[in-house]
């Protein structure tokens, strides 16, 4: 699998670019990868980030979208808390965009 | 995403043949599974040294197993029917996708390895020495091509491509060359129970929001019971009505059928998915394991009953091959599946499709609707290929096409379908079935959409279609992320049990 350098430390990715040690995590490795996603990272971006994370961590899954979209209605207003919002965020889709910034496992099925 | 870029088609007027593009298609190469996917499931980690011998001695097992491969392989006389028919080849061009080339590739293989002329004149009958070029073109080609069945409608011999398609994965992966999206799937389901890799307590934190958010809208608590035993029916859902936007929403109305109608139901956890990607791999015993996880959950939850949600493929396994898989049918005198056929109750079918249950409780009067809650949306329906082509519903023959529009009809009150040859058993597949829905295929389901777009786009046009209804969870994703490609809206794909659930009674 590929290496890549991100702030003097080597970071190991699949295919697709997403991480293979989840470990290996921190805020660099996501704003690197944010970029090569194309998105600029905001607060609220990173309300997203840190709520799959804190999920993940509890559940060893990445949130189902209505879970993401409740807990981001809390956190930044109702108005915020719908699927249409995520996708400004992350325009490529909330659950496979979101966390691979995240560093979570790409999500797989029918979906 | 990292996707390389592709040429999205224009949407025509009409569904047009296109000009040959001879190996524009040839690049697709859907990422490989690593060793250890690959030996979890029982397959070689990589191509060794004996691929050929392996790829081959396969093949010949294959044919010795399944008499219809070899008359599929030994029938086609190339008379072209089906050429024009692939979804994959309106969209890209490349003559490879045409369903006769696609086959070729194997068929040149067996000629020249299987009959007497191909052994003694290979170069007279068109037969060709396994080489790794050849198997990398099936790789390349194999996973162009959704299995969806529609050449085979137009086949004066009806032969099933999808078989061909099966048998190649299946030979493949025997000698270590695996789909990783497939069989990344087949490992999750096989080790915690659903294709997403969805824990028990993450899919029981789920239900619980559900029911707040239902009785949040309603008023009404609608529950989602999980592994309750006793309960009369047994649900089995693709795990992406769980996780995904739109299929949710189904779900959703999955409930409220049940609520409304009074019938106690349950989920399983160890059972959480019904897809199947055993089916697309052709791996009898893999496809077995995976339905085994069902006959266990309704034996252990003594259900009366089991109904399946909107899943295209899971239903064509649930209704032609549950019971030879694991039912009465597999062994004769197993005693798990003797004992479920005792238990299940005789005077429902066995198992049943959500459209079919809802479809009889609102006929029966059982549940009450309002269809003008759905005054905003104008519907119009894909029959998804996998229920179209290989099942039926209902005690009718055309079931499967007429028992998800009467449901429709009744819970909306503006419908049109798309143009004939475009629905019913001649429907275009989604583009994104039997494996390929993955990313790395992202040019292959976008270019394979091209023939529904545009039917799509001839009812939006003309009717002001707004809706598309689906019953597949592969449909669902695939036209929520294709679509916007031709510059539809996302929010127009959604789920036939999503306008159930808009127009469903509760008090």
């Amino acid at each position: 699998m590929p290496m890549v350098n991100i702030a003097g430390k080597d970071v190991e990715v699949d295919e697709e670019g997403y991480l293979i040690d989840l470990s290996q995590w921190n805020e660099d490795v996501a704003k690197h990868m944010a970029v090569e996603e194309k998105v600029d990272m905001t607060e609220n971006h990173w309300e997203v980030i840190n709520f799959l994370r804190e999920y993940y961590d509890e559940y060893q899954i990445a949130p189902a979208v209505r879970v993401l979209t409740k807990a981001i209605g809390k956190k930044l207003g109702p108005e915020k808390g719908n699927n249409k919002y995520l996708y400004e965020l992350f325009p490529y889709g909330p659950a496979k965009q979101a966390c691979k910034i995240a560093g979570l496992p790409k999500p797989t099925g029918c979906i | 995403m990292a996707a390389p870029e592709f040429d999205i088609p224009e949407i025509k007027d009409d569904i047009e043949v296109p000009k040959l593009r001879e190996g524009v298609m040839s690049h697709v190469k859907s990422f490989p599974a690593a060793r250890p996917i690959q030996e979890f499931l029982g397959y070689p980690g990589e191509l060794g040294d004996d691929w050929k011998e392996r790829a081959l001695g396969k093949m010949g097992d294959l044919l010795g197993k399944y008499r219809s491969l070899k008359v599929f392989l030994d029938a086609c006389v190339h008379c072209g029917a089906c050429t024009d028919k692939c979804h994959y080849y309106l969209g890209t061009s490349d003559p490879k996708n045409m369903p006769v080339a696609r086959q070729e590739l194997m068929r040149q293989v067996y000629r020249r390895y299987f009959t007497v002329a191909g052994k003694v004149f290979p170069g007279l009958v068109g037969a060709k020495e396994l080489t790794r070029e050849t198997l990398d073109a099936w790789y390349n080609y194999y996973y162009q091509c959704s299995e969806c069945r529609r050449c085979s409608v137009f086949c004066p011999y009806g032969i099933d491509t999808a078989e061909i398609t099966m048998a190649g994965r299946e030979i493949l992966n025997h000698v270590g060359i695996g789909q990783k999206y497939t069989n990344e799937i087949l490992g999750k389901v096989i080790k915690i129970g659903n294709n997403l890799g969805l824990p028990g307590p993450a899919l029981a934190d789920t239900l619980e929001g559900l029911e707040e958010d239902m009785e949040a809208d309603t008023g009404v608590p609608v529950k989602m019971p999980l592994d309750v035993k006793g309960a009369e029916v047994l649900l089995i859902t693709p795990s992406a009505d769980f996780f995904s936007e739109p299929h949710v929403e189904s779900l959703i109305g999955y409930a409220k059928v049940f609520h409304a109608a009074g019938i106690s139901w349950t989920l399983s956890s160890h059972a959480s998915e019904a897809g199947n990607f055993g089916l697309f791999e052709a791996n009898y015993e893999m496809m077995r394991k995976v339905a085994m996880r069902i006959r266990d959950a309704a034996l252990e939850l003594g259900v009366k009953r089991i109904v399946v949600g909107e899943c295209g493929h899971a239903w064509r396994v649930a209704y032609s091959f549950w019971n030879t898989l694991t039912g009465i049918g597999y062994g004769g005198n197993d005693p798990f599946s003797i004992e479920l056929q005792k238990q299940l109750d005789p005077s429902y079918p066995q198992p049943q499709h959500i459209c079919e249950l809802t479809n009889d409780l609102i006929k029966q009067g059982k549940i009450k609707v309002d269809p003008s809650a759905n005054d905003d949306l104008v519907v119009t329906f894909h029959d998804s290929c996998n229920v179209a082509r290989a099942s039926r519903m209902g005690t009718e023959p055309g079931g499967q096409f007429d028992i998800p529009r009467e449901l429709i009809r009744a819970v909306v009150n503006n419908f049109h379908d798309m143009a004939d040859g475009t629905i019913r058993e001649a429907t275009f597949c989604c583009g994104g079935g039997g494996g390929l829905l993955t990313d790395d295929l992202m040019e292959v389901r976008v270019k394979g959409a091209l023939p529904r777009a545009t039917a799509l786009n001839n009812v939006v046009k003309e009717s002001q279609v707004n809706f598309l209804a689906l019953i597949c969870a592969i449909c669902k994703a695939q036209f929520t992320k294709v679509l916007p490609k031709y510059g539809f809206d996302m929010s127009m794909v959604g789920g036939v049990h999503q306008l159930v659930s808009k127009a469903i009674k509760l008090d």
